[in-house]
């Protein structure tokens, strides 16, 4: 069986469209029917964030939908209650992403093996570095799991250590600080896939500050998938349950200038 | 396994984006940590302009009160700024200024590391922005105004629980936006190694004056070393010089709050588990899916929901041992100190005092305690006026 991160890419182009959500925002039901509309809408992988109290990686928008699922009674059994419905009705590509704490404290084992069980690809957790991934990575390899790497623009030597030993994706940050829309990425985003696929074939998609379909398409051009997180919850935020409609429409146009990159 | 533990606990938990910047702070840290010229020039800011060695105190009332071991007291207090955090903030200041950074930010919960940090700015002329709850900037506003005077811009943190753990979260989400020309001054024994070890070793000057003066004192090391307990900088320092010496208790004092069997306290080894969070495997208090718990404490410097890692391992193994002090306790001792030495400490240093009560009269008196104060009290003041009922204003 092709593994489901690798499917995610393997589009008519070989470029992928991925998508981020926060659990319960605004609520469990919402979450399955989001997840829903925008493989309707053509997303090609669903990262699903499970809520942390202290999400240090994420901008404003970001922080406040992890509040209001958190505020809902979102808990790590609720967001695997909210895949298994999924998986009830669709073969959409999930990963995971959440903080190391919400995993450590689950139990590394128990935690992937419900992501096996329920068929959730990957993982990625932005507060876990090279240095340590190796105590999650012995236990997501035994469910087949991946543990998504991090690249980002302060990399610099150590991008090829990290890509060489990078599975299912590399998430490519393309910017300093934290997450939230921007107007303008700056760096230089096509040296860093460069050095990066000279030691590598892993897929690489870049995310942080994407929003607008023209920056996915460029964002695509250079790399193989372009990732957007605040700009689909600001979405959620602005609409609520009745965002699904919105999703569809904003997913499709992005997916469209992805898959003509 | 990676660097910086201590047991099981520590290690570099952090984005990628912060990576490269803490190895590069860790290496410059080994190189002016032995260079001749940087000592120098850190000692005599410690001597000349901070006001060190402090004074090993002999509280000679609060010994006859309390009937047992002398009491001394390590007057961290009587430092400029006020506290012991002056020691940490020139260390890393001037070793941010040698790494060519030009801008400080630090976290702060009751302000006393945001005044010694924006002090050491003015002072070494670095631009420096502070990070602080907006909760704690409406108890603690004279520090707030302190800092406006030194220079320094404050920035309330409306986001979480707008305490201390928030102030770090936006701390930290600042640094990865800038770090080129940016050094952040994490104020406590924790977050991710190398920030353990280097403000281990910069407050660990406490215990290696301690221990001298004591010696030249008493002819004899202490029976314990007594120190209050947030993230753990100033009791990690007190113990430090201590933990070889295996006759010496050293224990840590965590704040209980409205008592530990309330949803209102922030005793993190008494109530806490492991998890990881700040950068760092530690005990935290969380709930039972690993959210990060709102803690609460009278004191604003020892309202963190975790604890150094050192300080977790130094409990795993039992080499010090960590007590709980309700409000209560810390602001009866505060009203003790003041009364029987003429003393206003830190609430915060309340708590470590609150358990010399406890256990002085335990040992005998040819036996010793030391008790660090970390900080001097004026901050407080009115926050214990209002606790007892009294209506001042600052």
């Amino acid at each position: 069986m092709t593994d489901m991160i690798t499917k995610a890419f393997d589009t008519p182009n070989k470029k992928a469209f991925i998508a981020f959500l926060t659990a319960g925002d605004p609520d469990a039901d919402s979450t399955v029917k989001f997840v829903l509309e925008m493989e309707k809408a053509g997303v090609d992988l669903v990262e699903i964030g499970i809520p942390f109290s202290d999400p240090t990686a994420e901008g404003v928008v970001i922080q406040e939908a992890n509040i209001r699922a958190l505020g809902g009674g979102m808990t790590t059994d609720g967001v695997f209650d909210i895949v298994r419905r999924i998986r009830e009705v669709s073969r959409i590509p999930l990963a995971f992403m959440t903080y190391v704490n919400p995993v450590f404290h689950y139990g590394y084992d128990r935690f992937f093996a419900k992501c096996e069980e329920l068929g959730v690809g990957a993982i990625i957790i932005p507060d876990v570095p090279y240095e340590e991934k190796e105590e999650i990575e012995a236990p997501a390899k035994a469910h087949h799991i991946h543990v998504i790497s991090m690249i980002s623009p302060t990399s610099e030597e150590r991008i090829k250590g990290i890509a060489k030993e990078a599975d299912g994706f590399i998430y490519v940050v393309s910017s300093m600080g934290v997450t939230g829309v921007r107007s303008e990425i700056n760096t230089d985003l096509g040296a860093m896939v460069e050095s990066i696929r000279s030691v590598t074939d892993t897929p690489c998609a870049i995310g942080f500050g994407i929003s607008t379909p023209e920056q996915a398409e460029k964002m695509a051009n250079i790399s193989d998938g372009a990732i957007v997180g605040s700009a689909i919850v600001r979405i959620i935020a602005e609409h609520g349950k009745e965002a699904a409609p919105y999703l569809y429409e904003y997913v499709k146009s992005m997916k469209k200038a992805v898959s003509e990159a | 396994m990676s660097k910086g533990r201590y047991g099981i606990h520590g290690g570099q938990y952090i984005t990628e984006t912060l990576m490269n910047e803490l190895i590069r702070l860790e290496e410059a840290y080994e190189h002016y940590k032995n260079d001749p010229q940087f000592n120098q020039e850190l000692n005599k800011l410690l001597n000349e302009y901070a006001g060190r060695p402090s004074l090993l105190y002999y509280a000679e009332k609060m010994t006859k009160d309390l009937g047992g071991a002398k009491i001394y007291l390590k007057r961290e207090d009587l430092n400029h700024t006020g506290s012991h955090k002056i020691n940490n903030v020139l260390g890393q200041v001037l070793l941010a200024k040698k790494m060519g950074k030009t801008r400080v930010i630090a976290e702060t919960g009751a302000g006393q590391h945001g005044v010694a940090t924006a002090t050491a700015a003015a002072l070494l002329g670095m631009e420096c922005e502070v990070y602080m709850g907006k909760e704690d900037t409406d108890r603690q506003a004279l520090n707030v105004y302190r800092m406006e005077l030194l220079g320094a811009k404050v920035h309330p943190v409306t986001s979480g629980t707008q305490t201390l753990k928030d102030a770090v979260n936006e701390t930290m989400r600042e640094w990865s936006n800038r770090v080129n020309d940016t050094h952040y001054v994490l104020g406590s024994v924790m977050g991710p190694h190398p920030f353990p070890m280097i403000v281990r070793d910069f407050q660990s000057i406490i215990s290696k004056e301690a221990k001298e003066q004591i010696l030249e004192a008493e002819g004899k090391l202490p029976a314990a070393v007594v120190a209050c307990v947030g993230g753990g900088s100033n009791a990690m320092g007190a113990f430090y010089n201590f933990i070889e010496d295996k006759e010496v208790e050293l224990i840590g004092c965590e704040a209980a709050g409205k008592g530990v069997d309330t949803a209102f306290h922030a005793a993190t080894i008494a109530r806490g588990s492991i998890g990881i969070f700040h950068g760092m495997k530690s005990y935290f208090c969380q709930d039972e899916y690993g959210q990060i718990a709102p803690v609460y404490s009278i004191s604003a410097g020892l309202d963190y929901p975790g604890i150094g890692p050192e300080h977790a391992n130094l409990h795993d193994t039992g080499r010090a041992q960590y007590v709980p002090i309700t409000d209560d306790e810390a602001v009866d001792a505060f009203e003790y100190l003041a009364r029987t030495e003429g003393i206003i400490c830190a609430i915060e240093s309340a708590h470590a005092i609150a358990q010399v009560r406890k256990i002085a009269a335990n040992y005998s008196s040819d036996q010793s305690i030391i008790v660090c104060v970390s900080g001097r009290g004026d901050k407080d003041v009115a926050a214990i006026a209002r606790y007892r009922g009294v209506d001042i204003h600052d």
